[in-house]
């Protein structure tokens, strides 16, 4: 069985597996602090809307479902800034419009089961060169960013007032985390499956913010966290055979879950 | 000289809610100036718009002859009310005041910083708590750092929303003694709600009375007339419909 291993499949999912636990990760830090988790599920199912009408027009789904997430994830962020609900609805009001979207598309296309299928729970031999080179070049755009975009955005979830009052340009920015975030979102699809992403986003936030003082620290711990959990769930998912999604954020729940009681009895 | 602050009709409106009304001030530099008034007077609106955190609705206004739009962040520190603060955000303290510095969350900090930040976090004798976790630090102790977020700034305009909450009263006349010493030394403009009227009249010069229009700005001398404070107390529960200066409309 452990042919498996020299597969070219292989190579592509640990590549995609990396880079994905870095840029997840670390967005993950931001999604946790400013309690939007939500957000990441909403997009995930945008995606699902973009997918679908991939399937559909029998185009490459990443190619739709990027430019469909990412108009979501602005349609989001101006109702969050215009209007006076609250970011659940909003989110859970796009959410909807997406699936339905993406259901009625695939209905519209005769045999998709299987292909969507693939989209729903995520899947190793999905992975195409297509997919490597996106999170790629995702991988570049976080880590050119960072430089520029790591301490306002910090200074904007920390306290968005003193951020206002400091003078940076905290709704731009929004967009451009949202943005990445969309893209992150659709790239993790094919591995880890539209239900599940949010949590992989998370979890690893999630547990850097139980062991970190600083976010400096917590930014560091959670993509360390990402990638480790990313690589060790594939292994493991392979090994025994399962979906490689569902074994990773089991994994890292069950990482979360050990560290959390571990705090409590310290 | 040109003037710390300056307003003309300035209204501000939450959704329907008037916050302020008609608000004309001019403000010389260098005061030491208190703002009274009751809950829901708009005191913190007052100094959000000056922070420039929100817009007003109409009106003018101007620091130091600039808009606040143009104006430079250096030049303005902030210290928001207490009740407003998350402490659930994972810093330690330093590093909120060389936020201050850095106008950003700072990946690294320089050791020039870093011996600045604690130089004013040793006057505000806080110094003990540099290292604390935020959510490890009282009411009273999360104030001092914000306070020296701000300080360390040496900003011209200093805006401080109830910067005593919950600070005990020894260290609150040594506080408020903190702030009057820094103002005479660095010259610095000084607007900060209060609810304390005697620390009010003992260290500030100027006072500004406010529920919702402004009752009163000069001198402390003249501000505690029995006409000034029944202006701005009355009726403190319904400051949305009623106020002294409409009731004839009624
Ligand atoms: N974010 C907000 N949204 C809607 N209304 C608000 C908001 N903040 C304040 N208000 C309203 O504006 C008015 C002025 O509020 P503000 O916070 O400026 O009062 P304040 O004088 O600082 O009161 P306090 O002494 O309680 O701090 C109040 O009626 C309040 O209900
Ligand atoms: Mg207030």
């Amino acid at each position: 069985m452990f042919e498996i291993f020299i597969l070219p499949f292989f190579y592509r999912a640990l590549i995609i597996i990396i880079l994905l636990g870095f840029t997840a990760s670390y967005y993950g830090v931001f999604i946790v602090q400013r309690k939007m988790s939500f957000l990441g599920s909403g997009l995930a199912h945008s995606a699902f809307g973009g997918v679908a009408l991939g399937i559909l027009l029998s185009v490459q789904p990443l190619i739709i479902a990027i430019p469909f997430t990412l108009l979501f994830a602005i349609f989001i962020s101006y109702f969050q800034e215009k209007s006076n609900l609250s970011s659940d609805t909003i989110i859970g009001i796009f959410f909807s419009i997406a699936v339905s979207l993406g259901i009625i598309f695939l209905s519209l296309k005769e045999n998709y089961t299987t292909d969507a299928f693939t989209y729903l729970f995520g899947s190793l031999l999905s992975v195409q060169l297509i997919d490597v080179w996106t999170s790629i070049i995702l991988t570049i755009l976080t880590t050119f960013t960072f430089f520029k975009y790591w301490s306002r955005w910090t200074y904007a979830t920390f306290d968005y007032e003193l951020a206002i009052a400091d003078k940076l340009p905290v709704r731009k920015d929004n967009y451009i985390l949202n943005s990445l975030i969309a893209i992150t979102v659709v790239v993790s699809i094919k591995i880890i499956g539209i239900i599940l992403i949010s949590a992989y986003i998370v979890i690893p936030g999630a547990i850097a913010r139980l062991l970190s003082k600083t976010f400096r620290q917590m930014t560091i711990l959670a993509i360390i966290i990402g990638v480790v959990s990313g690589i060790i769930g594939l292994l493991i998912s392979i090994l025994v055979d399962l979906p490689s999604g569902a074994v990773i954020v089991l994994f890292q729940s069950i990482l979360m879950i050990s560290v959390f009681i571990f705090k409590r009895e310290k | 000289m040109i003037n710390a602050i300056e307003t003309k009709d300035l209204n501000f409106r939450y959704g329907n809610i008037n916050a302020l009304e008609n608000i004309n001030l001019i403000i010389p530099q260098e005061k030491f100036v208190s703002i009274l008034g009751p809950n829901g007077s708009g005191k913190s609106t007052f100094l959000r718009i000056l922070a420039g955190i929100i817009k007003p609705n109409s009106g003018k206004i101007k620091v130091f002859g600039q808009s606040i739009d143009e104006i430079s962040s250096d030049l303005i520190g902030y210290v928001p009310q207490i009740k407003t603060l998350d402490r659930n955000f994972p810093a330690i303290a330093i590093e909120l005041v060389l936020s201050g510095l850095n106008h950003r969350w700072a990946l690294n900090s320089t050791n020039e910083q870093k011996d600045k930040a604690n130089f004013v976090l040793e006057q505000l004798n806080a110094i003990s708590y540099s290292k604390k976790p935020l959510n490890q630090l009282s009411g009273g102790q999360l104030q001092r750092i914000y306070l020296a977020r701000c300080l360390v700034r040496e900003p011209q305009l200093l805006l401080l929303d109830e910067p005593a909450t919950g600070i005990d009263m020894i260290c609150e006349t040594n506080l408020n003694g903190i702030i009057q010493n820094f103002s005479k030394v660095k010259r610095t403009s000084i607007l900060m709600v209060t609810h304390d009227w005697t620390s009010a009249y003992e260290h500030t010069e100027d006072v500004i009375l406010l529920n919702r229009k402004l009752i009163y700005y000069g001198d402390k001398k003249n501000a505690f007339s029995n006409e000034n404070l029944m202006q701005t107390f009355s009726h403190p529960q319904h400051h949305h419909h009623i106020t002294f200066g409409n009731l004839s409309n009624v």
